[in-house]
């Protein structure tokens, strides 16, 4: 390993779905202190990369790795170091805010007080106090999406997957959720997939597109707004990813 | 073994959470005691024992474990929770275990509180306590193969509506196969040994060696065999339907 620890490494990652190649050789590595924005179209295939590096779903060609270990072959230990929040949050409703973060806790071997204090500590981080008794079915949009993000980051993970994190958030809550993020970035890996653009000008140090399966850029968000003829990120948003 | 203790807690609070449970446990008590007073005739048949409560479990089963079982993994396909807890460092087939043993949690709990049936023979007659016993344990683990069953279908659908109709069928061929009716229907062409098989297959005919109060060893192996199989199926269906 070099200075500069890859701490996601991915190898000609490839899904298919039945005949369809939903995700065709994609290869990008993250470093330690890295926020790297994932973009794209709906369909581009970023939540089903999003989904083979968790482990969720079975890889069908290429390699992907987390912190050195193999993502097939390590199932358990990779999962132990990734944050994971899915697209959309899903959450167990008919728990209350504490009890549901007990449980993703327990789930990952926390006890005693180390529970304690890491489930307070997310709590805190989320501003979650006023709903922690409610359940959480009967939460706000925006309470339900830092309730999944609260999970996410519960164990302290080196690795933190957000499939889109701001999704349904008003400006005020996107405000904390970027800053929350690039607090973070300093000691961990991170990939968020987003189609917000500002996002990615916002919080990340780099930028990876994808249309139809495949990468079409990969460098820091300046470079991709400098590839813009008139300084609009959404211009060359749509020229890389329209065919 | 912490984090499958983790999601027995959880489903079994789930549960709790909703007023089904208790609805279920009231129609339990109400159905199994109506039908063994009424239908049992518990009384003018004058015997200090529990046959007429117990032989009347296999239909109630056939009903009632179902709709336990059907919210097991529908639930969570249905609500995409499935990604997180599959995304979370625990073998699958732990969490199917965990599920599992929740549900039939459920059930023993619902089965306890039957006692007062068991005091009221015991405060009557002089009955053989140890058949009682027996019975009962055969009725629970007879009842964890239907749940197995039950959460095994409840992984191939979204639908808990479908989850309950397909249990209760599958239970339903599963408790009838040794039933004169279908056995009749299979004597006329098929070779014995195939109707021995299928009659061999009988939740009905396990349940009521047990229920004599001959514990057969046979018989507990049948009905753990049933749990073992249904939950391995259950795991193996859960990676194939992965992200559908």
């Amino acid at each position: 390993m070099t200075v500069k620890e890859n701490m996601i490494a991915i190898e000609g990652l490839t899904k298919d779905f039945d005949s369809f190649r939903a995700v065709d050789n994609v290869s990008f590595n993250v470093e330690k202190g890295e926020v790297l924005g994932f973009l794209g179209p709906n369909g581009a295939g970023k939540s089903t990369t999003m989904k083979m590096l968790t482990g969720y779903l079975p890889i069908s060609g290429g390699t992907a790795s987390i912190c050195g270990k193999d993502v097939t072959q390590y199932p358990l230990e990779v999962k132990s170091k990734i944050g994971y929040l899915p697209e959309g949050a899903p959450l167990y409703g008919d728990m209350t805010t504490i009890g549901f973060l007990d449980f993703i806790a327990e789930v990952r071997g926390l006890s005693g007080s180390d529970k304690q204090a890491k489930v307070d500590l997310s709590i805190e981080k989320l501003q979650l106090e006023s709903v922690m008794n409610q359940p959480i079915e009967t939460l706000s949009k925006g309470f339900k999406r830092r309730v999944g993000f609260a999970q996410a980051i519960l164990h302290d993970p080196d690795i933190l997957i957000l499939d889109e994190p701001t999704d349904g958030l008003d400006p005020n809550q996107k405000y904390q959720v970027r800053e929350l993020i690039k607090e973070m970035a300093r000691d961990k890996a991170i990939i968020i997939s987003t189609h917000i653009l500002e996002e990615v000008e916002a919080v990340c140090s780099r930028a990876v597109i994808i249309a139809a399966g495949s990468i079409v850029f990969d460098d820091t968000p300046e470079k991709l707004k400098a590839k813009s003829t008139n300084g609009s990120l959404d211009q060359v948003f749509r020229e890389l990813t329209h065919h | 073994m912490h984090n499958c203790l983790a999601i027995i807690k959880r489903e079994v609070g789930a549960y709790f959470s909703t007023p089904l449970a208790y609805v279920f446990i009231v129609i339990f008590l109400a159905l199994s005691g109506a039908l063994t007073f009424f239908m049992g005739a518990f009384f003018e048949r004058g015997q200090a024992d529990l046959n007429s409560f117990f032989s009347f479990h296999p239909w109630l089963y056939l009903f009632l474990i179902p709709a336990i079982s059907m919210r097991l993994w529908a639930e969570e396909r249905k609500t995409g929770t499935v990604e997180l807890l599959l995304t979370l460092p625990i073998s699958t087939w732990v969490i199917v275990v965990g599920k599992f043993l929740a549900a039939w949690i459920f059930i023993a709990i619902a089965l306890g509180l039957t006692f007062p049936l068991w005091l009221t023979v015991n405060y009557l007659g002089d009955p053989d306590n140890g058949v009682i016993v027996a019975s009962y344990l055969g009725s629970f683990i007879m009842a964890g193969s239907y749940l197995a069953i039950g959460s095994c279908i409840s992984a191939t659908t979204r639908n808990q509506v479908i989850a309950f109709i397909l249990t209760a069928v599958l239970c339903f061929l599963f408790l009838m196969s040794g039933v004169e009716l279908v056995q009749s229907f299979f004597q006329g062409w098929a070779p014995s040994f195939m109707t021995e098989a299928l009659a061999s297959m009988s939740f009905l005919t396990h349940f009521n060696t047990i229920v004599r109060g001959v514990i057969d060893l046979r018989d507990i192996v049948f009905f753990s065999s049933i749990i073992g199989v249904f939950l391995y199926i259950n795991t193996a269906v859960i990676h194939l339907t992965r992200g559908s």
